[in-house]
């Protein structure tokens, strides 16, 4: 049987809340390894952070703090309609969830080029 | 404009618990038809073992409802042209409930779960107190006479992917039900209720997809009302330690 159309704003706002979630728990050992070699082999760490200036590990950088606001403003919406009185502007919440996602996630960016 | 030689090609789900196919029929096109119009036809004049179940054809019972094109509706209230796809129909049981036969959906499970969310009256009065005023104006009141228009048709139970991910869960109408409870003064088991949505199947389960509020049929906001009773549940444990 087919699915009803989920292409509604409120369930892509649970899809994208859920997939960066996900993205981002797959992305704290990674991050948290690198980290400790700052400790454990310093010399490696070094040329680890040379990769940075990579355009491509740059774009993925971008990436990645949209992942984290994305993730952040979309989890203050969350908690907002779960504990505080009920608001009837979800879908514009939501909205602005990823459009403040977007103006941070940019402005790393263009700060990062 | 159709004329009245045109024809739909309405695939219908024939079958029962133990499985079932789709089958297609050539249905008579006209200009003002609902879906639930088409399957009449069809028991009429094409295959009268098609099972299937409605009574009220006005959007009052809530007991036609069935998934037209994927999507969850009331047939008795869904004109063809408004959801035909390029002549096409495909019309199924109820999705998140198991099959009875053919299009009839076995709605056990979802009464089942508004009694399990205590969505029975507890009456605080007997017949013989005088009648309750109830002012009509209080914000919970409006809350209550909101979700007091549930029919029970299981549009928004069918929509929801937590109920499809999650047998247990009680499901938006359930819920809804809760809610409106809850804000009824009349109703004296504010704690009986709390206790019963916020387990394992209970409201928590909800991640506010919002499928439920998107297709209910008479416009009605489960999500909004889930909501309502997750904060409630959420004071109520707070309060509750406080006591303790
Ligand atoms: S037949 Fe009663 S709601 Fe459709």
């Amino acid at each position: 049987m087919k699915t009803p159309p989920r292409a509604h704003p409120l369930w892509l706002a649970f899809i994208l809340h859920r997939l960066s979630g996900l993205a981002l728990a797959l992305f704290l050992p990674l991050h948290f390894w690198t980290l400790s070699r700052a400790i454990t082999a310093p010399d490696s760490l070094d040329s680890f952070f040379a990769l940075t200036e990579l355009p491509m590990v740059k774009l993925a950088e971008f990436g990645l703090v949209f992942l984290l606001a994305v993730h952040l403003f979309g989890g203050l919406r969350l908690l907002a309609l779960e504990f505080l009185p009920w608001s009837n502007s979800q879908k514009t919440l939501a909205a602005a969830a990823v459009g403040v996602a977007v103006l941070v996630s940019g402005s790393f960016f263009l700060n990062a080029i | 404009m159709s004329k009245p030689e045109q024809t739909l090609d309405v695939t219908v789900w024939r079958g029962t618990a133990a499985g079932g196919e789709l089958e297609t029929h050539k249905v008579p096109a006209h200009d003002n038809q609902t879906v639930l119009d088409v399957v009449s036809w069809i028991q009429h004049h094409s295959d009268p073992t098609l099972t299937y179940r409605f009574a009220c054809r006005v959007g009052m019972c809530g007991s036609c409802a069935m998934m037209v094109n994927g999507i969850p509706r009331w047939t008795c209230r869904t004109h063809v042209g408004k959801v035909v796809d390029e002549g096409k129909l495909t019309i199924e049981p109820l999705r998140n409930l198991p099959v009875i036969k053919d299009l009839a959906a076995d709605m056990d499970a979802f009464f089942d779960k508004w009694v399990a969310a205590e969505g029975l009256h507890h009456p605080t009065q007997s017949r013989q107190d005088p009648i309750e005023p109830i002012d009509a104006t209080t914000p919970a009141r409006k809350q209550a006479n909101a979700g007091i228009e549930c029919i029970n048709c299981a549009v928004c139970y069918a929509a929801c992917d937590t109920v499809a991910g999650n047998p247990e869960y009680l499901g938006p109408a359930a819920l809804q039900r809760a809610w409106t409870l809850l804000n009824d003064t009349r109703d004296g088991a504010r704690a009986t209720i709390l206790d019963a949505v916020s387990g394992a199947g209970g409201c928590h389960n909800c991640h506010s997809m919002g499928s439920c509020t998107q297709y209910c049929p008479n416009e009605l906001d489960p999500m909004s009302a889930i909501a309502g009773v997750k904060r409630e549940t959420v004071r109520h444990a707070l309060l509750r330690r406080k006591d303790a």
